[in-house]
């Protein structure tokens, strides 16, 4: 389990700005590199530029915790999220990049009557959507995940949970740092601490955009900045309905396995995996508080780790190496926000929260599609900016309540 | 030889108290007042782990928290992983054991206790060493302040300044906004298994100080060179403090290797102690040296030094004593959200600005620092790969070369593809190292490549100790209602409903829970029975303008509610959906009685607060929970106005005299009470509130009048079958946060009026404007023995077909029902009251049920009953 692959020689290209590109995507995060990969590899359009104000893929993609699953509720999220499940299976050969991508199951666990429902329908919608579900009781789970605190005196009992075997885990640098290699190899250029500070327009067009590093003019600017998307469409006049907080998570020391596959649990609020290196992953929920700072309040921090004390007796020892906090953009039914925006040249990806990473490979190849199309891809049309106005939510929040 | 490196005199371990210890298979002894890695050296043991990934043999390097290499698991008196051998105390009985880069953790509960305390101070200040020390003494001396001192080390006999309160053993670990730090403190850890058990094992210290003094000190450096990673290889400094400390010889023939002054201080002290010392600078300009201008290049041995190459010689040393310079500790300063800048002279960072009430002084702003300039790098050469930046992660020259190689710029990057700094001590002798190797590679500056970001905690903390007394029964202590002792004599199982154990039913002797819910029901519509409802959410709103604050939080209107009169009301989330309901009593003019669902009480509360707060400022409303305020006793059925009557015999309760969705005043069983003619389950019933110190009572006594009427308390299981008969939605299990009040056939809540209401303009967006909407209805299995499973998904067509089959909703309650008969379900169904009558499907795990869509309203829907 402490296997951790060689790394390549080689990683992506860094790049100048050129003065102009037929597609600029703003934000070299996970989302942004998968977007770019596949304009190139899909649509062959090689003339893009993805433009990263930071290091690569710094931002959240370099502080999720990795889970990976497709089973949520509604047709439209398992539709995305399952296409993106599907290319993670094919996504190391894909890239030539060892990204650890290990289908270890992913339990979600059900602690009061309403989570049983809740937990029992969702499984239903998955089987009918066509993704892997299972329901499985109290004793199944402690088959499945034998270190998990099944005892019915547990102040909030483990009740059943949910089990997607082929959910699991992904070592996120390498994802991303894959998808930047892949996508330079094909000619995108990665252009690193180049900060997008305005846009370039005419006649209502988006032409350009203004950056820390020059002018870069574009035919079409695709936002993918996640917790700081606000803030960019904030510069263009376009208001989108966005929360930015802080969303914790942290590792412990190396372990020996302990902990064989990936416990979420809502309720008693925690979920963690064990990554290749042995460490304990974890996190639990938002900072309440609205903030665009990469730093959250310890009491979270406090209530996670008794949250994973109560479910997991055994790790009341393991000790927290460190605590990091990134900035996720929360829409207002918890879905993404994906397509047009109503301004010509401006395409928008966002909204994923604090459950994108999984959907890296998927997104990119839907952006990119909607991208080289000027239309959205049939996988995230029910994602629009406009269902706030139509009312056509995809409730992923108070309908399944599960984040990440 | 016991302790054969125990120098006769020096230290302050107590020697009048040897300890006996386990390490690996060798028993030894060691002093009170010992650290593993002191006593392991006193008795020459310098190899203690296997390195992570290439399994080399590993010793001691510092004698502190920044400890990056002689990582041990404790064994007994209780297993903990990865701890460093140089701060764990020794205690008798104390087993320890070698590791190779991964701990385990115990299999059975760790029964020592955790706790956490706040403190207040105007001055904190961080390490005690003699710059703290002058800090805390200034402080307490010149203002009278309070003053907290906190420090990592045991106590030391040095004096505490008057006024100072003195934390020892203690670490701050993180430092957050507003001049919140969180400290550790080991209370027991060093007693082994003679800590008592009640002590806490571990205290979390939430510290709000109004400044803050960091006086953290400086770590010293290792110099790269290769093989640095054998065991006898330690910092300097770290041999000179095991001499002093603990009177611990790391060797008897020692080169020591420098590129700063410190050395020779170090080289003296340790001579005058018997060693034979080589001093090699590696600055030309170096006349106390004995070897000038040195550079180490290899060392013999494999499990202990045993000779070094340096200045073209070969030396037999069984130690090498190393300085790179100094590293300001500065991880609480950055977390703080402080400023560094890289010092050149230093060859390390220093405070730039800190926006928070932080102070650094002594070593950690740099004073009395030799000014050295960074550790001298190697050339390139095919020893990197055995030349280590980090020790715990196996990292070498040659794995940060091959990363900035591969393309990588970023000393983020460059963490991430080697794991530099990503052990137990997060980089602490490391991260500048590994951005001199990155800078030296990519021919930058160190002050340009810079550091990876510093995070809590400083050193590890165990996640016991931060889930603190929040464990067991604490962890979210439950929230038992009055009445709670006589349902738990009554042997009823308990239900969590939000943070309330909820009565669930009342089984009589051999009665399973079918059986005691079909008697609890059948006794709700045909006799007299009572529920505990005090888990009910209230909510107290006042104020001039508390009608008009309802009104534009419900959906209906709450301000023309007469002064008497009860209604029941709906709330909508912004976008529509509903949020949740209750009903309103108006007490006064300008005061109102609102009652939420159990599991919603504090949202709704927040949701009132909120926009109180920041949307309607302006509106004279103030609002306050009294859910625990009182208690609440359901008494339902058609016989309840009897039982009524007979504890309440000054109230008329006639028709009449107290209709439906009125309340009055009232006295009780001879107890002060607010009885409501409301009703969930379609049946005559009175809800009847007490303040909660009278809930037993009240309870009690109803229980007696109704006695020969057959009373029979039930729970909230018969509660949810008879609210179903009726049609009537439980917010959070009928509804899902996409549901509309009109989908749940709740369109006459919905005001005419075009006054404005939260939620009002999202109703009319087209969507949910949609008439094809997922409605609430009935559904009938056609086999009436068979019960449906919550969850389960409605088809309209059989076979199902390949995935992704279309389908029209799922069941949302699902009940055997004594007075239909029969099953049935409610489930949201898309069009579902046009589809009345219509023949559907309910599927689980493929299995097809057919069923009838009926009205949700399946039992008396004309409300002949509500009279009684
Ligand atoms: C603690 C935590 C745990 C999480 N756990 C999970 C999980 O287990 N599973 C899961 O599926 N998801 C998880 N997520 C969510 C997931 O990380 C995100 O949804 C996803 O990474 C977002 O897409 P991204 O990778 O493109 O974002 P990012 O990596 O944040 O990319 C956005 C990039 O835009 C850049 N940018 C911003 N503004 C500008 C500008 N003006 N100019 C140029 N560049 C700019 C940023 O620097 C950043 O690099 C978690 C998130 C966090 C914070």
């Amino acid at each position: 389990m402490s296997w951790v692959p060689e790394q390549p020689d080689r990683v992506w290209r860094s790049a100048e700005p050129k003065r102009r590109y037929q597609v600029v995507i703003v934000g070299g995060g996970g989302h942004g590199l998968a977007t770019a990969y596949y304009l190139a590899r899909n649509h062959g359009i090689t003339d893009v530029a993805v433009l990263e104000r930071g290091w690569l893929a710094g931002g959240n993609m370099a502080r999720n915790t990795t889970i990976i699953r497709s089973n949520y509720l509604w047709e439209a999220s398992a539709g995305i999220y399952e296409h993106a499940l599907k290319l993670w299976e094919s996504l190391e050969a894909e890239l030539g990049y060892p990204i650890l991508f290990s289908q270890r199951g992913v339990l979600n666990l059900a602690h009061s009557p309403q989570e049983v429902r809740d937990g029992m329908r969702r499984v239903q919608a998955n089987l009918l959507a066509g993704v892997d579900a299972q329901w499985l009781d109290p004793m199944e789970v402690a088959e499945v995940c034998p270190i998990v605190n099944v005892s019915p005196q547990l102040r909030y009992p483990v009740l059943g949970a949910t089990y997607q075997p082929r959910g699991g885990i992904a070592k996120h640098d390498y994802v991303a740092w894959g998808f930047a290699r892949a996508a330079s190899d094909l000619g995108v250029d990665i252009i690193e601490h180049c900060e997008v500070t305005g846009f370039d327009r005419r006649d209502g067009r988006v032409i350009g955009v203004r950056t820390t590093r020059g002018e870069i003019g574009a035919q079409t600017v695709a936002l993918s900045a996640a917790g700081h998307t606000s803030v960019l469409a904030d510069m263009v006049g376009l208001r989108v309905p966005l929360q930015s907080h802080a969303l914790q998570a942290l590792v412990s020391d190396l372990l020996l396995p302990v902990h064989p596959t990936v416990v979420m649990s809502n309720a008693v609020h925690v979920y963690v995996s064990q990554a290749h290196k042995g460490e304990l992953v974890m996190g639990a929920g938002i900072d309440a508080h609205n903030s665009y700072s990469q730093r959250g309040a310890v009491h979270v921090i406090e209530r996670q780790l008794a949250a994973a004390v109560e479910l997991f007796p055994v790790f009341a020892r393991a000790h927290v190496l460190r605590t990091w906090g990134g900035i996720v953009d929360v829409s207002p039914d918890a879905s993404p926000i994906v397509g047009l925006t109503g301004i010509e040249g401006l395409m928008i990806n966002c909204g994923w929260g604090t459950g994108g990473f999984k959907a890296t490979p998927g997104i990119g190849w839907c952006y990119a599609h909607t991208i080289a199309h000027g239309q959205p891809h049939p996988l995230n049309a029910p994602f629009t900016l406009d269902r706030f106005t139509t009312g056509a939510l995809v409730d992923e929040h108070g309908a399944a309540a599960v984040a990440h | 030889m016991s302790q054969p490196f125990r120098h006769p005199d020096r230290g302050r371990v107590d020697r009048t108290r040897p300890l006996t210890f386990r390490f690996g298979d060798r028993t030894m002894t060691g002093f009170a007042g010992d650290t593993l890695a002191s006593a392991l050296l006193a008795n020459g043991v310098h190899e203690v782990a296997r390195s992570v990934n290439l399994g080399r043999p590993r010793g001691i390097v510092t004698a502190g928290v920044e400890e990056p290499s002689a990582v041990v698991q404790i064994e007994a008196p209780f297993p903990e992983p990865m701890l460093t051998a140089t701060t764990v105390e020794v205690y008798d009985g104390l087993v320890a054991h070698p590791l190779r880069g991964q701990g385990w953790l115990a299999p059975e509960p760790d029964s020592a206790r955790y706790d956490a305390v706040w403190a207040h101070c105007e001055v904190l200040v961080v390490g005690a060493g003699a710059a703290g020390i002058a800090a805390a003494a200034d402080a307490a001396a010149s203002t009278g302040d309070r003053v907290i001192l906190v420090d990592e080390r045991p106590p030391r006999p040095s004096e505490v300044p008057a006024g100072v309160r003195l934390l020892t053993r203690t670490t701050v670990v993180g430092y957050y906004d507003d001049n919140f730090l969180v400290a550790v403190q080991r209370r027991t850890n060093h007693l082994g298994a003679a800590a008592p058990l009640e002590q806490a094992r571990e205290r979390l210290w939430r510290i709000r100080a109004g400044r803050v003094v960091l006086a953290t000190g400086a770590h010293e450096r290792l110099i790269p060179f290769p093989d640095n990673d054998r065991p006898g290889i330690m910092l300097a400094g770290a041999a000179l403090a095991y001499l002093r400390d603990y009177g611990v010889l790391v060797g008897r023939r020692a080169l020591v290797y420098t590129n700063n002054d410190t050395a020779y201080r170090v080289a003296d002290e340790l001579r005058g102690a018997g060693v034979d010392v080589v001093v090699a600078d590696t600055r030309a300009d170096a006349p106390a040296a004995d070897l000038p201008g040195a550079r180490l290049s290899g060392v013999l041995g494999d499990r202990r030094v045993t000779g070094v190459r340096v200045a073209g010689r070969q030396l037999d040393v069984d130690a090498v004593l190393v300085t790179g310079g100094f590293s300001p500790v500065l991880h609480l300063y950055s977390q703080a959200g402080g400023r560094l800048r890289y010092d050149d002279g230093l060859g390390a960072l220093l405070p730039d600005g800190c926006r928070q009430r932080v102070e650094v002084v002594g070593a950690a702003a740099g004073v009395g620092l030799p000014r050295c300039g960074p550790p001298p790098m190697p050339e390139p050469s095919d020893a990197d790969g055995r030349t280590f930046v980090d020790l715990q992660r196996d990292v070498t020259i040659a794995e940060v070369r091959r990363a900035t190689g591969a393309g990588l710029r970023s000393v983020e990057h460059v963490k991430r593809y080697t794991t530099a700094g990503t052990a137990h001590d997060q980089g602490k002798t490391s991260g500048l190292l590994t951005s001199a190797t990155v800078a030296a590679a990519l021919g930058s500056s160190a002050a340009e490549v810079g550091v990876t970001t510093f995070r809590p905690p400083y050193v590890p903390v165990s996640f016991a100790t931060l889930a603190g007394r929040d464990r067991d029964d604490l962890f979210d202590a439950a929230r038992l209602t009055p009445i709670h002792d006589w349902h738990l004599a009554r042997g009823a199982p308990f239900e969590n409903v939000g943070q309330w154990k909820r009565a669930w039913y009342y089984p009589r002797d051999g009665e399973d829970m079918a059986a005691a819910v079909t008697r609890e029901c059948r006794a709700a519509r045909t006799g007299v029975a009572m529920m505990d409802a005090s888990t009910l959410g209230k909510i107290d709103v006042q104020g001039p303008d508390a009608g008009e604050f309802l009104d534009r939080l419900y959906t209906n209107v709450m301000s023309t509610l007469a002064i008497g009169a009860v209604r029941y009301g709906v709330m909508c989330r912004l976008d529509g959906m509903v949020f949740d309901d209750g009903t309103v009593a108006r007490l006064t003019a300008d005061r109102f009685l609102v009652t939420t669902t159990t599991g919603n009480a504090a949202a709704v509360l927040d949701w009132m607060e909120e926009w109180l707060q920041t949307e309607w400022p302006h509106l004279r409303v103030w609002c306050t929970s009294v859910t625990e305020q009182w208690a609440t006793v359901a008494l339902v059925g058609p016989g309840a106005r009897g039982v009524l009557a007979r504890v309440a015999p000054d109230l008329a309760v006639d028709v009449e005299s107290f209709p439906f969705m009125r309340w009055r005043d009232a006295t009780v069983a001879g107890l002060p009470a607010r009885v409501f003619r409301i009703s969930f389950s379609g049946e005559l019933a009175y809800e009847i509130n007490v303040a909660t110190w009278h809930g037993y009572a009240l309870w009690q006594a109803l229980m007696t009048a109704g006695a020969d009427a057959g009373i029979t308390p039930y729970g909230t299981e018969t509660m949810h079958v008879l609210r179903a008969e009726k049609g009537y939605p439980i917010v959070g299990q009928d509804t899902d946060g996409t549901v509309t009040p009109d989908d749940l056939g709740l369109g006459w809540a919905i005001r005419k009026s075009t006054k404005d209401f939260v939620g009002r303009r999202s109703l009319s967006r087209p969507d949910t404007a949609r008439s094809d909407r997922k409605h609430l209805v009935g559904l009938l299995p056609d086999d009436p023995t068979l019960l449906l499973v919550e969850g389960a998904h409605i088809v309209g067509h059989t076979p199902l077909g390949p995935p992704p089959v279309p389908y029209l909703g799922h069941v949302t309650s699902s009940y055997p029902s004594v007075a239909l008969g029969r099953t049935f379900a409610l489930a949201l169904v898309t069009s579902g009251r046009q589809r009345i009558g219509e023949r559907l499907y309910a599927t689980v795990n493929g299995t097809l049920i057919p069923v009838e869509v009926t009205s949700h309203v399946l039992y008396d829907p004309e409300g002949a009953r509500r009279d009684g």
